[in-house]
């Protein structure tokens, strides 16, 4: 190699491929170090004003846990609850709206924390004057939502020390 | 033809008289409702959102689903979705509130924390409200980082650890949609539950509402409930006048609703 530079290059070649050498490492250590620090970035469908976003976040969003599982999901180990309000007024609530999100339950949480406060139930059954209270188009039935005056209905109490929460309606 | 200046000139002026000849009507913006009947014709997915303004009565489960769902912290004064109160007393008076965003739900009568008599109000509803997902999203032109986009599906996204934090989606969105996630510190918004809805399950809002006010679904999809909903009934976005082709439609919208 150095006999061939000294054979064929004088000075000013020498300088020149010195040059080049420089030039071919920066521009390799420059993509290199790109590639590793900058993550790659692509418009979908070719749309750059909307669609412009780096590659892998898409993916890092579908892999969002899931915590809130679904009655069906219930259903598996606690058959007999879910039958029981499955076949009464509070079928269409969920059961993880008063117990808590699932998540991997019963490994994590092992145990959910039911939410049986007189508040809960005032969400949906306080009565107000602008609050719909009839369902009938829901389930081909005439659904009433009962309604309470909170401050005159036993305003101390917990609802469920009178109330099955799933077995309503009475 | 050789590109010559007289040559250039003659394509130029045949161009004018062409464009000349299109109706001023061909050009017009269309609306959302049109947007969406082109897309019938579309193979591409598109998700959807209908609420029933009329069914809600605002319990807000789904406030609380979603940020337990979203781990929005649940004490904070963010959420991904909402819902608004709407009064309007006898005298015209409108009072518009939505405590906490609604995640305890309304059960008492006190708009703005004032209590109200049953007699003076002439009408009130609830309005549960989240991200449009928009066809043309504002939020996403005016990011400086490119750090929200839209899928291919329709659903706009933010990248958590791309965000710089600016604030410029929060305040162009004419939703106000977007907030900061305060143990995050980067822009949060609703995002339709994409980690749910991508595996064939509704999102957390939807399955949380007892009362079947939100659906989501694909637009282009016939057997989907959003697809009827849009194509039969007498749907309406919000504030259409920002051009943004919202994807959430309502029912039973009031003029008071903003």
């Amino acid at each position: 190699m150095h006999k061939f530079i000294d054979k064929y290059l004088n000075t000013t070649g020498r300088a020149t491929l010195a040059l080049l050498l420089v030039a071919l490492v920066a521009v390799a250590g420059h993509t290199m170090v790109r590639k590793l620090v900058v993550p790659s970035f692509a418009a979908v469908d070719g749309d750059y004003r909307y669609q412009w976003h780096r590659v892998d976040n898409q993916q890092e969003w579908l892999d969002w846990p899931v915590s809130h599982r679904g009655n069906t999901q219930c259903q598996g180990c606690h058959a007999p609850q879910y039958q029981q309000i499955a076949n009464h007024l509070h079928a269409k609530l969920q059961c993880e709206s008063c117990h808590g999100p699932a998540g991997e339950h019963p490994v994590d949480p092992p145990k959910l924390t039911v939410d049986s406060s007189r508040e809960l139930c005032l969400r949906c059954h306080a009565d107000l004057p602008y609050r719909p209270n009839n369902y009938g188009k829901l389930s081909g039935k005439n659904l009433t939502l009962k309604m309470i005056v909170a401050d005159e209905h036993f305003p101390e109490m917990e609802c469920i020390n009178c109330h099955n929460v799933h077995t309503a309606g009475y | 033809m050789k590109q010559t200046r007289r040559n250039i000139l003659k394509k130029a002026g045949l161009i004018t008289v062409a464009g000349m000849t299109i109706p001023l009507g061909a050009l017009r913006i269309l609306t959302p409702d049109e947007a969406i009947a082109l897309t019938k014709n579309d193979q591409r997915k598109r998700w959807g959102f209908v609420v029933d303004t009329t069914k809600c009565i605002g319990c807000g489960l789904c406030v609380k689903a979603c940020k337990l769902e979203n781990k929005t912290p649940y004490e904070s004064n963010v959420a991904r979705t909402w819902v608004e109160r709407y009064i309007q007393r006898d005298d015209g008076q409108v009072t518009i509130d939505s405590p906490r965003q609604g995640v305890e739900g309304f059960s008492t009568n006190d708009p703005l924390g004032k209590s109200l008599a049953a007699e003076d109000i002439s009408k009130g509803y609830f309005v549960p409200k989240l991200c449009n997902q928009c066809d043309k999203p504002s939020c996403v032109s005016v990011c400086p980082a490119g750090a929200t986009y839209k899928t291919s599906d329709g659903v706009v996204l933010v990248d958590h650890s791309w965000c710089i934090g600016c604030g410029f989606c929060i305040t162009n969105c004419p939703y106000g949609a977007r907030y900061f996630h305060p143990t995050w510190e980067v822009v949060d918004k609703c995002t339709f539950c994409y980690h749910r809805i991508t595996q064939g399950k509704n999102s957390a809002c939807v399955d949380a509402c007892a009362f079947g006010a939100r659906k989501i679904g694909l637009l282009n999809d016939p057997d989907s409930e959003v697809q009827q909903i849009i194509l039969q009934e007498r749907v309406t976005v919000l504030k259409p006048e920002s051009h943004n082709y919202p994807q959430v439609f309502y029912l039973g919208l009031d003029h008071l609703v903003i």
